[in-house]
């Protein structure tokens, strides 16, 4: 029975993970003779158009990283070293920029910090310069910078409280202190935690494909995968190599982030003694202390607060504020795309309940049974953090080419379930963590007083595992919801029809257009609104769980919910 | 048991149901307030029709119908580039359909609205010209610009923006239609001048309407619709034709092996019937329509191209334009969008030069002009078979791309060069 489930599952994962992405992998080194060739990756670095587009790339996600970590690391030392009410204004900060996907705040960034934006306006005005935030890529690196610096943030937050308090009073007692006890001792410690963060941040800006796009930058790798892929053709292989060197990146950075996370290990082996001492905020420290997170917390709402004016607005085009407000851009959105939203909570909803399905199976196949390989399977079902939307899209393309399903019109490609199955695919990971949390804090005893009490296995798993893993279970689901309820790169690949199109979609059609720019915006709103709630709901329900089994979580509820925000 | 095989007949009944009613797949490159317009009129008109709208890009429209096969295609092809048109034909992708078109002229001035060939026909009508801000003129004291080459003014520069002809097939037009209208040499040192004055060469046709909407930049090349529908939207901006612009057809286009024939043609019908040529003047849409009848119901002040309110001076020709297609949007590429830092500093040299030296004449200052403002490829050339046909070849003529490669190569470096030395001579001109 398990073996059947297990064998089902692991087909599942093949079909629809394992199978396109090796199509992708095998069609970027195929030749025409049916051999294998590095042919097509010549090619590609031979266009300029390539060339610039892979430096571009590396350029933009080099440069997010610094900037993420010049917002991150600062805050993460304030709340780690210093006694100060900031906590909770830190903990907000790590959370806002995640519920907003980057590719809906980019277009309100624009006429907030745009060449003739409300800060350059006023800068001009008063000081007679602008700074060009948003020309070009500065406008990609700087929206990411500011969506994905969490990432760094709760990382670095973890490795520098689990540093010990003694290594810092030795360099003390030798005479280090201030800056060089920060660079000397205090940093290197937390290095793994910033690394994994960094690298987290580098692979999320590398594979994004919904901001560029939306701002226009088409001069970098995932827009170029897209463009090929969808106006050359899906014969093309210059999409397939640009697919391979994305998968390579992302393999690459958080192969690199798993390995420097186990090695924080070594810090806590020797601990035993305090963490680093907490200290008072003096005078002029407390003054630019509280000043830096005010500057990013106006920065980290920025996105928020453009997109909702722009929502309301009438018309808002070379002044600091939009003059006139309207309900107008809601009514349209709810009279001409109710479609669309009804289309998110129908498929993201499908690809949660099979993503917590699968989780709930994994975890129990995992934990409780001792079924060869059983391994496997949660190292094939986390793969899939590891594979850029754009990509597993473009698989989907290749792999179910021409493929028909009964009783449905069109290709499979074509319907909305492939995009189901892709978000169920994508967000599988998150779930199936969650599910393997509830069920670890879940005593087997339990299961075993229950056999011997006369139940059979499936119905213990029933009438048991089941109801006490519900709050893990639906903490999962609604992770794997509000994920992929804002996910663009697969998305776009996938839709092809406005009637099936999801949300996502939805705000980048209406994007494309001068009058779409305020309904776009609405909907944007909208889908904040929503994902925003379920990040609220699914950090109760964690929290919740963790106070009622009365289970110490090592780690924070935010940042697993932040981690969860890796799609 | 029994309910089981209610559920399963009441879910057959609604298949069997929806297989009758006649879905018609839509591709289009229009904006979505359009194609809802039509949408939502047409189903109200034809219950039993069902419009699926399928929104891609002119060339990914184009793979989107070559990928499908034949039986399974959508059933129209909806966008402006002429070009891709005659791309689908070529390939017999597109089928010849009798709808009738009564109230449509045969041609715009000397261009067919409707294809010779009758694969595909004008829908609505664009012409190009420019957008502004006004708000932005008035902040930065700018005058409105009248004719292309009011924008190679120095008093420009820094303020205008337009998109590559290679990402755009909107901004193709544009450029092709300079050229036409000022012949090849002349119009490329115009183009070249504008470029000179851009602050940003845009990667998106929709990035320069969208940046003058917001107040980015001042003025935007733009076609029509973009600059009729963002002032009618209530933005400030305003729109204006120059006398050298072309007015050609966006077209429409039943697709060969289509799954619904029928219905196709019913929708290319309704799309050129009058109720349909009348969903254009819609403020959100602002399109011109072909049939001339509808104008009389426009708003005042809304453009006719059939009045002569547009002086078009350009007769646009398609062949020439096709024949060197490819060759002006790389050459553009190689020697502008590639090369756009320098282009602009050797602009503002030139234009401080002229300032300083008010009138007077100067060798330094003609050859900086000269050598910033010529393009690479003479009139000549640009009709040589040795040039334009290695930007023709095929997927798999070796000898072919690495002509091209060495050609735009050669253009892009020369052009470096030259406007480096530009910007030199112009600064030593005293």
């Amino acid at each position: 029975m398990t073996a059947a489930i297990a064998l089902a599952i692991a087909a599942f994962l093949v079909a629809f993970l394992a199978y396109p992405v090796a199509s992708v992998v095998y069609t970027a080194f195929a030749g025409g003779d049916g051999g294998l060739t590095f042919a097509h990756f010549v090619t590609f670095f031979q266009i300029s158009l390539m060339r610039e587009s892979f430096w571009n790339s590396l350029y933009v996600a080099g440069l997010s990283v610094v900037f993420a970590s010049l917002i991150a690391v600062p805050l993460a030392y304030f709340t780690v070293r210093y006694r100060f009410r900031g906590a909770v204004l830190i903990q907000t900060l790590g959370v806002l920029p995640l519920i907003m996907p980057p590719f809906v705040g980019a277009v309100a960034m624009q006429l907030l910090f745009g060449r003739s934006g409300s800060v350059n306006l006023l800068l001009n005005d008063a000081f007679g310069f602008r700074i060009p935030f948003m020309e070009g890529l500065n406008g990609v690196i700087f929206v990411e910078s500011l969506h994905y610096f969490p990432f760094i943030l709760l990382n670095l937050v973890v490795a520098m409280q689990n540093i010990d308090g003694a290594m810092e009073e030795s360099a003390q007692n030798l005479g280090a202190s201030g800056w060089r006890l920060f660079r000397r001792i205090v940093f290197p410690l937390a290095m793994p935690g910033y690394v994994a963060g960094a690298s987290l941040v580098f692979v999320k800006v590398f594979d994004d494909l919904g901001t560029p796009l939306v701002l226009g930058a088409t001069n970098m790798l995932a827009p170029q995968a897209y463009l090929r892929i969808t106006s050359v053709g899906i014969e093309d292989p210059i999409g397939y190599v640009i697919s391979v060197l994305m998968i390579a990146f992302s393999v690459a950075a958080l192969w690199m982030s798993a390995r420097l996370l186990k090695g924080r290990d070594y810090s806590t082996l020797q601990r035993g003694g305090t963490s680093l001492q907490r200290r008072e905020l003096r005078g002029f420290q407390a003054v630019a202390a509280y000043g830096w997170i005010g500057v990013i917390l106006l920065l980290v709402l920025s996105p928020h607060l453009g997109i909702l004016l722009m929502s309301f607005s009438k018309v808002w085009s070379f002044s600091v504020l939009p003059e006139g407000f309207t309900l107008a851009h809601y009514a349209t959105v709810f009279t001409q795309s109710p479609r669309m939203i009804g289309n998110t909570l129908l498929y993201c909803g499908l690809a949660a309940f099979i993503d917590v399905v699968l989780g709930t199976a994994i975890a129990y196949i995992i934990l409780r049974t001792r079924l060869p390989g059983r391994q496997a399977l949660d190292s094939l079902a986390s793969a899939a953090l590891a594979i850029p939307g754009v990509v597993l899209a473009i698989g989907y393309l290749r792999a179910f080419k021409g493929l028909e399903l009964p009783f449905v019109e069109g290709t499979f490609t074509a319907t909305w379930v492939a995009l189901m199955l892709a978000y169920a695919v994508r967000r599988l990971p998150y779930a199936l963590r969650s599910c393997m949390a509830a069920l670890q804090q879940m005593h087997v005893s339990l299961e075993e007083a229950a056999e011997n009490l006369g139940a059979s296995k499936a119905s213990t798993v029933r009438r048991i595992v089941i109801p006490l893993m519900a709050g893990g279970i639906l903490a999962g689901f609604v992770t794997s919801f509000i994920t992929a309820a804002v996910e663009l790169s697969a998305t776009i690949v996938l839709s092809s029809s406005a009637s099936q199109a999801p949300m996502s979609y939805g705000i980048y059609l209406y994007m494309q257009s001068i009058a779409g720019r305020g309904p776009g915006a609405a909907l944007g709103v909208i889908a904040v609104v929503l994902v925003g709630l379920g990040t609220y709901f699914s950090y109760w329900l964690m929290h919740r769980r963790s106070a009622a089994t009365a289970v110490q979580a090592h780690v924070p509820a935010i940042p697993a919910t932040a981690a969860a925000q890796l799609g | 048991m029994n309910r089981r095989i209610v559920v399963i007949a009441v879910a057959a009944a609604m298949l069997s149901s929806a297989a009758q009613a006649d879905t018609i797949a839509v591709v289009t490159s229009f904006p979505k307030e359009l194609t809802e317009a039509y949408k939502k009129a047409y189903e109200k008109k034809y219950p039993n029709d069902k419009v699926e709208i399928l929104n891609k890009g002119t060339s990914a429209g184009i793979a989107y119908v070559r990928e499908q096969a034949a039986g399974s295609r959508p059933e129209i092809f909806w966008a402006s580039a002429p070009d891709a048109f005659e791309v689908l034909a070529a390939e017999k992708l597109l089928q010849k359909v009798d709808v009738p078109s009564s109230g449509i002229p045969d041609k715009i001035g000397s261009y067919p609205i409707n294809d010779p060939e009758g694969m595909y026909r004008g829908q609505a009508l664009a012409g190009y010209g420019f957008m502004w801000n006004t708000r932005y003129m008035q902040a930065n004291k700018l005058p409105v610009p009248k004719e292309w080459v009011d924008l190679t003014k120095p008093i420009y520069h820094g303020h205008v923006a337009t998109s590559s002809p290679s990402r755009s097939g909107t901004s193709h037009l544009t450029f092709e239609t300079i050229l036409q209208g000022e012949g090849w040499e002349k119009g490329w040192t115009q183009i070249l001048q504008i470029a000179g004055n851009c602050a940003s060469i845009t990667e998106r046709s929709f990035g320069v309407p969208d940046g003058v909407q917001n107040g980015q930049f001042g003025i935007g090349i733009v076609i029509d619709f973009f600059g009729l529908a963002a002032k009618a939207s209530g933005f400030p901006t305003e729109f204006a034709y120059p006398s050298v612009t072309a007015i050609v057809p966006a077209n429409i286009a039943v697709v060969a092996g289509a799954k619904s024939t029928e219905a196709a043609k019913r929708f290319m019908q309704y799309t050129l019937s009058e109720e349909g040529q009348l969903l254009l003047l819609d403020p959100k849409i602002s399109r011109l329509p072909v049939a001339t009848a509808t104008y009389a119901k426009a708003p005042a002040g809304y453009p006719n191209p059939f009045s002569g309110s547009i002086q078009a001076k350009v007769n646009f020709d398609s062949n020439l334009s096709q024949s060197r297609y490819y060759v002006v949007s790389s050459l553009f590429d190689q020697v502008i969008t590639f090369r756009h830092k320098e282009l602009q500093a050797a602009t503002k040299a030139i234009q401080e030069a002229e300032k300083r030296l008010a009138g007077k004449a100067n060798a330094q200052l003609e050859e900086a002009k000269k050598l910033a403002f010529t393009s690479p490829v003479s009139a000549q050339q640009a009709q040589d078979q040795a040039i334009l046909a290695p930007f023709t070849a095929r997927k798999g003529d070796e000898a072919g791309t690495r002509r091209k490669t060495q050609l735009e190569e050669e253009w892009s470096s020369k052009a470096k060069a030259n406007y480096l030395r530009a910007a030199e001579l112009a600064a030593a001109a005293r």
